[in-house]
């Protein structure tokens, strides 16, 4: 189990304060992971500038051929991006933009971006929480069957299969589904999005079902895989064997004694899953044209429109590391252990 | 599933490996696959960009795709390019993810500290992200753009897990004594760390090896490659993507060496990862 083993443990970011009362401790701990949390958004907005301002030469990518006969062009657009000031000017510029709620001008249309970027990152939130919605559930239920019949042969096939479908790309499986149910063999539901101006995407649900199949797919096998882990170790624990001893039906046993201690590492694995969709969705989006924001990124990536990129790649970054906050606040919430640890 | 039912030390690694189902059905399969994309193009009935009749046609095996190019003997063409950029891809990313992870975990303290501090921040952009982020800039990235992009958005992912693998060695006993002999530091590590990893890291190669398949053929299918009109089986999915209700071949063919190359490698990844830890399910 390769992914249990790159689970992060949140008691790791936790030096237990010694002679200081629960309240203290906790606000203490509290403030580091914050503080933790902003440190590394700012270091991702450095790396993010760096990156796309001063790698390559977006002038030139843009204009291709042009670059040395449309010479208005040329210096329109790098008087824009302001190539000529130094790569520091150029980043505090941005990031002061970025803090007061400027996010630039888009070199592709001269748009805000924000404006531009506003309905998307709805869209993709929608997109998720739909996945999410339908993963967690189904992951638990896999690992509960799969639990039950444990090391036998439904189990095993349980196993396989998710462990064939957890290496599959999601835009694979994408394809695959837009063959089987759109195209070749059935044809139920629509093979793109329908993105009518003014409408939002879920206006026709049917085309909704299979992006959100498709990042279901993607997603459940590694949650599924790891509760499953932890319920057999839970199974396994004594504490179960006594309970089963006591005469404790086998259902309430699952129920109460397993199934909740496996909701810590399940919370984990499936942060790191909403965090994983954050760049999972840039494919699954682009292949069903969902107007969401990791069409956009692609979109703009092959305009090279460096400032819509910037901004684009620092909600999906922030997303993620916000995201791995909240996961790590509430497992530590929802673990006597841990908080005994940081407030003692 | 307790294959590996021997005495943990008298057989050696690689003699178990061959008797665990999974890593060899796995490990099978990516050789199969490996061999196609190796040696099927000097078989090929038409050239890599040979026009074989019009568009969308019957002919062949899986017919004709969106320029009348021969849909087999592209699929024939197209795997070399992926298993070489996703090799390389892999072998940088283990080979910079191993360094930094043993360096944090062998130096410890304040070292360790920056260090994860610093792979933190390269965790927090996803594996495509971190591709399309720098290849906003560039137009018609070189193979070796690709490789060094995958490779540097899989070296911190595997930092992390040869810093684990490296905690639990540094402080054994005789690491300890062949630092008591007065060793190099870079000789304590090559010499006396690295080979009492290689279990786990196989596993994770393979891992990564999985990962790296996927965003190769996605690159392709976003269409940001060095040479467009090449054969390739991401870029076969992008370029004849409108043409799949009228030839679903042209696209599924591709899609399809993909799955099952990503199948066998992430089989023989997790056979590999059940027995560097001995473990039993």
């Amino acid at each position: 189990m390769t992914q249990v083993a790159i689970l992060p443990d949140p008691l790791a970011e936790v030096a237990p304060p010694r002679g200081r009362s629960g309240g203290a401790a906790w606000a203490i701990w509290l403030a580091r992971r914050l503080g933790l949390a902003v440190l590394t958004l700012w270091l991702v907005s450095v790396l993010v500038f760096l990156a796309t301002a001063a790698l390559g030469d977006p002038v030139r990518a843009i204009l291709g051929r042009d670059y040395n006969t449309n010479v208005g062009r040329r210096e329109q657009l790098e008087a824009q991006l302001g190539v000529g000031d130094s790569i520091v000017t150029r980043y505090v510029d941005w990031l002061s933009g970025l803090l007061t709620g400027d996010f630039g001008t888009s070199l592709a249309n001269q748009q805000p971006v924000w404006q531009q970027i506003s309905d998307t990152v709805v869209n993709t939130l929608v997109l998720v929480l739909l996945a999410a919605l339908v993963m967690i559930p189904l992951a638990f239920g896999i690992a509960m069957i799969s639990a039950h019949y444990r090391r036998r042969r439904p189990d095993t096939v349980i196993q396989v299969v998710l462990l064939a479908l957890a290496g599959v790309p999601e835009f694979v499986t994408g394809i695959l589904f837009v063959a089987l149910f759109s195209t070749s063999v059935f044809h139920i539901f629509p093979a793109v999005t329908i993105d009518s101006p003014g409408g939002k995407p879920w206006d026709t649900p049917k085309g909704m079902v299979l992006p959100v199949a498709t990042l279901v797919v993607a997603v459940t096998p590694y949650v599924s895989r790891i509760v499953r882990a932890t319920l057999l170790e839970v199974l396994d624990s004594d504490y179960v064997e006594l309970a089963r001893l006591k005469g404790i039906p086998e259902s309430v046993v699952m129920r109460k004694h397993a199934l909740l201690n496996a909701i810590v590492p399940g919370i984990q694995v499936i942060a790191l899953q909403l965090a994983w969709l954050a760049g999972g969705v840039v494919l699954v989006e682009t292949l069903f044209a969902y107007p969401g924001v990791g069409r956009q990124l692609v979109d703009s990536v092959r305009n090279h429109d460096v400032p819509m990129v910037q901004a684009l790649s620092m909600i999906i970054a922030g997303v993620y590391i916000v995201v791995n906050l909240v996961a790590d606040i509430l497992s530590i919430l929802l673990t006597p252990r841990a908080r005994t640890a940081i407030s003692s | 599933m307790s294959t590996t039912a021997s005495p943990p030390s008298t057989p050696s690694f690689f003699q178990r490996a061959r008797k665990q189902k999974r890593f060899m059905f796995g490990f099978t399969v990516t050789l199969l696959v490996m061999a196609f994309a190796l040696f099927a193009p000097f078989v090929a009935p038409y050239g890599e960009k040979e026009t074989a009749g019009p568009p969308y046609a019957k002919d062949g095996l899986f017919g004709t795709d969106y320029v009348g190019q021969d849909v087999l003997s592209r699929l024939m063409h197209g795997g070399v390019g992926v298993l070489v950029i996703s090799v390389l891809a892999t072998a940088v990313g283990m080979v910079l993810g191993i360094l930094i992870g043993v360096v944090a975990a062998y130096g410890g303290g304040w070292w360790d500290e920056v260090i994860m501090r610093l792979n933190d921040v390269l965790l927090a952009f996803p594996q495509i992200l971190l591709a399309l982020v720098v290849l906003t800039a560039v137009r018609n990235p070189a193979a070796w753009v690709i490789i060094a992009l995958i490779g540097l958005s899989h070296a911190p992912r595997v930092a992390r897990v040869a810093r684990g693998v490296a905690l639990g060695i540094v402080s054994r006993d005789f690491v300890v004594a062949a630092e008591a002999l007065g060793e190099k530091r870079s000789r304590v590590i090559v010499a006396e760390v690295l080979p009492n990893m290689i279990g786990p890291l196989l596993a994770e190669a393979g891992l990564r090896l999985t990962y790296s398949i996927g965003i190769v053929a996605a690159l392709g299918f976003l269409g940001f490659a060095a040479d467009p009109g090449a054969a390739n089986w991401g870029q076969m999915m992008n370029e004849n993507r409108l043409g799949l209700a009228t030839q679903p071949w042209a696209v599924l063919a591709p899609v399809l060496m993909i799955a099952i190359f990503t199948i066998g490698t992430n089989l023989m990844a997790d056979g590999l990862a059940q027995l560097s830890q001995r473990g039993d399910d």
